[in-house]
């Protein structure tokens, strides 16, 4: 059994090809746990930056700098009386969270973090992926129908129309990026999600650069889709809280409430994750195919297999962005108050970044470093999407239903019909 | 738009219409308030809806009733004088200078000159903090978030100065019949100038915004069109008015407190939807910074205020005295029997008036333009209801 364990250290495929179901299940709990966790990072980051976009300080009371918000959130929403209405319909009531969260959950199974760090990989990924993510509808809608009453049943009209059709852009802007994997040298075209990051590292190029402005033009459309997909601001017209109260889940309260929360905000980080496989590269690092002149000093730095410079520099990175955070709470240490009840923050947040700078110590060792360096790229570019989705929810004003159908139709899928085509042409071509 | 206005009855909603069957349902009717985050306090609107399209309105008021005209027939002048600022409780000091003018002309007094440019300088300063909460919370109801902070931030320093000059920052009282009851605190030229420069560039800030947003222009432009005769037809004043190209403001054409010695222009719109009276209220903001430089610089030496008698009794008679608020035509008429209570007092509150056109403007439109000209309409429910 140990073996069994143990000897999955060693291979180079994922444990679902492996047929290891002890690590299967150990990615699994990892990714909801780091899921979970994200969330409730998110949920914090969202709530500063978006403050401080707007002049103000956002949390700061709990804990140093408001970091403990979320645990107090997701605590009082765990506390919360939980209200079934009166005339909503029981089962689907109750079986909508349910829905959301699983179809949310369920497309990291598919999502490489690394190389191997993925539960399985699927020959048919991308479309498993589109598959399930669109699931999520389903549960929308159901918990607007279930609620019986006026302003979920819109809001869940408003998100159903809306997700139906930008599925289709989106669909269109995947394809044009899949269709990308088969002009390899000698290569063939490939819908697995490493398959797609390998073709990236093969081709050299990942696929946002490729066919200048083609992988471009095709990210942007699905970038487009992906926040109208999650329902976030410009797009959120199902939730919009100026119109429809709190859209679809206007009737739900405490945990089955938070449920939705978490489905929003793992959706958001799935589909970034799916544009940032296809699009940029993956867990690829920048200039990936770069290796520079190979380190090896006799007698002092020797390895069987030399590593090059740029290699080296680049994976000295994620401890360096540890230490740069690490450095940053010790300032805002420095910087509280000298006020005797502001010393159990004081204290946290020097104790955050003394547990920062350890990370970043522990970072430094070479064989955790080079394991965690493709996840630090996948998570540094996911964080990329995750903050320009902040960004937007705080400058753009909200879309109008018919005029997001408009953009939907007659905008974002001639653009991605376009761009597959184009891709097509330019691909047999050159 | 081609619905034949029903107005006979007292809903021409037909709301007690026989209920259709599931399938045949395809009118909705959405009870929108007096508890809707975007109803500008406790306004109710039922909407009658084919699918997200509007087919028609009622506006159920009265939640905010608080008999102001009938308290008024049991207070001297003087004593009703504060319960003026309730009403339109963002542009209180207006609402005061509305009312002490309309008495100081039922008792043929005038106020001096230095109080009438500390009229002009607390009123315009008002007319800002009312369009930024305006612009702030309008935006707000569009889903841009950010806009009501920034503009929050630039109407505390307006409100700051209300609090430096007499203790309030909201219901102010600034202003007695006869003139000012606070003389100018030491300062308050520096700080409204201050003012004035801090301001300047934070309007452009909105502006870049919100004024080349593309989806703000999409959710604006031709959303909630009302023609100027129709404007005129509806008794709508204010800068709803002055958006669908009819240049009619009350400092002008009928100039009250000091204003015929300002030099200022009345900004005007052409074609009457909420994107131009989004324009003409920033465009008036700036006109406002302009009146307020104007005043500070020529404010006057003298006395504040006329010389008035201990008790208040004016002559028997009636007057109609109207100024130009922030939301519009603000007017009292206030009926004198001699005695020192007024017989009545109406007040012809923009707002209320404003409220009016809300069906013409969205019938035909979808549920999002509601929310967007419930916003543009700029009302209080305060004023509404009294």
């Amino acid at each position: 059994m140990l073996q069994y364990i143990t000897g999955y250290l060693n291979s180079n495929v994922t444990p679902g090809q492996a047929g290891n179901w002890v690590w299967a299940l150990i990615y699994i709990l990892l990714i909801f746990l780091g899921i979970s966790l994200a969330v409730m990072g998110m949920v914090w980051l969202e709530r500063k930056i978006l403050a401080h976009m707007q002049v103000r300080l956002g949390p700061m009371r709990v804990g140093p700098h408001g970091l403990l918000q979320p645990i107090a959130d997701s605590l009082k929403l765990l506390l919360k009386e939980d209200i079934i209405p009166e005339s909503a319909d029981k089962l689907v009531f109750w079986l909508a969270p349910l829905m959301v969260v699983i179809a949310a959950f369920t497309v990291f199974i598919v999502i490489p973090f690394g190389p191997t760090h993925a539960v399985t990989d699927m020959n048919i990924g991308i479309l498993f992926m589109l598959g399930v993510s669109s699931l999520g509808v389903l549960g929308i809608i159901m918990a607007g129908w279930a609620s019986n009453s006026h302003y979920p049943l819109m809001g869940s009209l408003r998100s159903s129309a809306q997700m139906v059709s930008y599925e289709i852009a989106m669909g269109l802007a995947v394809v044009s990026a899949v269709l990308m994997t088969s002009f390899n040298a000698g290569g063939s075209g490939t819908l697995s999600m490493i398959g797609i990051v390998q073709a990236q590292a093969a081709q050299h190029t990942w696929f946002v650069f490729k066919f200048f402005p083609l992988g471009l033009i095709a990210l942007f459309v699905f970038a487009v889709a992906m926040v109208a997909e999650t329902n976030r601001a410009p797009f959120d017209l199902p939730e919009a809280e100026s119109e429809l109260v709190a859209g679809f889940h206007t009737e739900y309260s405490g945990f089955r409430w938070s449920l939705f929360f978490l489905a929003e905000y793992t959706a958001m980080l799935a589909v970034s994750s799916i544009a940032v496989t296809l699009w940029l590269g993956g867990w690829l690092r920048p200039f990936s195919s770069w290796h520079g002149p190979a380190l090896n000093i006799p007698g002092f730095w020797e390895h069987a297999a030399p590593m090059g410079a740029v290699d080296f520099a680049f994976s000295l990175v994620p401890a360096a962005c540890f230490f740069a955070v690490a450095v940053f709470a010790a300032i805002g240490t420095l910087r509280m108050p000298k006020h005797p009840l502001m010393k159990i923050q004081k204290g946290g947040l020097g104790v955050l970044a003394l547990v920062l700078a350890g990370i970043g110590l522990v970072l430094l060792v070479p064989p955790v470093r080079d394991r965690i360096q493709d996840i630090f790229w996948f998570v540094a570019k996911v964080a990329v999407f995750m903050y320009l989705y902040i960004w937007y929810r705080g400058t753009f004003p909200r879309y109008r239903f018919d005029q997001l159908m408009r953009l939907g139709w007659k905008v974002m899928l001639p653009m991605g019909l376009g761009v597959l085509i184009a891709t097509a042409v330019v691909g047999v071509l050159v | 738009m081609t619905e034949p206005t029903k107005t006979a009855g007292a809903s021409h909603l037909d709301l007690d219409e026989r209920e259709h069957t599931f399938l045949d349902a395809n009118e909705l009717v959405l009870n929108m308030g007096p508890q809707h985050p975007s109803t500008h306090g406790v306004l109710r609107v039922i909407l009658k809806l084919d699918g997200e399209k509007v087919r028609g309105t009622e506006c159920i008021i009265g939640y905010l009733h608080r008999g102001v005209e009938k308290i008024a027939e049991h207070r001297t002048y003087t004593m009703f004088n504060p319960y003026v600022d309730r009403m339109d409780y963002v542009a209180a000091v207006s609402n005061g200078l509305g009312y002490c003018e309309a008495v100081e002309k039922l008792l043929n007094i005038e106020a001096p000159p230095r109080a009438n440019y500390i009229r002009v300088i607390l009123t315009e300063l008002n007319r800002m903090a009312s369009h930024m909460l305006w612009l702030g919370t309008h935006a707000l109801d569009i889903g841009a978030i950010t806009p009501l902070f920034y503009t929050f931030r630039d109407r505390e320093e307006i409100l700051k100065i209300y609090e430096k000059y007499c203790g309030a920052r909201l219901t102010t009282h600034a202003f007695r019949i006869g003139g000012c009851q606070y003389e100018t605190y030491d300062g308050f030229e520096p700080d409204v100038k201050k003012f004035v420069a801090f301001v300047t560039p934070k309007i452009d800030e909105y502006e870049e915004l919100l004024t080349t947003n593309r989806i703000w222009v999409e959710r604006t432009r031709g959303v909630g069109v009302l023609s100027g005769p129709d404007c005129i037809d509806l008794g709508v004043t204010g800068p709803v008015l002055r958006a669908s190209g009819v240049k009619w403001d009350l400092r002008k054409a009928k100039p009250y407190a000091a204003y015929s010695q300002f030099q200022f222009d009345i900004p005007t719109g052409q074609n009457g939807d909420t994107y131009d009276r989004y324009l003409v209220r920033v465009a008036e903001m700036r006109q406002s910074l302009r009146i307020i430089s104007q005043a500070v610089e020529g404010i006057p030496e003298g006395p504040i205020m006329a010389k008035v008698p201990k008790v208040l009794k004016p002559p028997v008679g009636e007057i109609y005295h109207s100024i130009e608020a922030p939301k519009g035509e603000l007017g009292y008429f206030i009926v004198s029997d001699g005695s020192t209570q007024p017989y009545r007092i109406r007040v012809r509150p923009p707002s209320f008036v404003n409220l009016q056109a809300l069906d013409k403007m969205v019938r035909g439109q979808l549920v999002a333009d509601v929310v967007a000209v419930i916003g543009t309409l700029d009302i209080v429910l305060g004023e509404v209801d009294r």
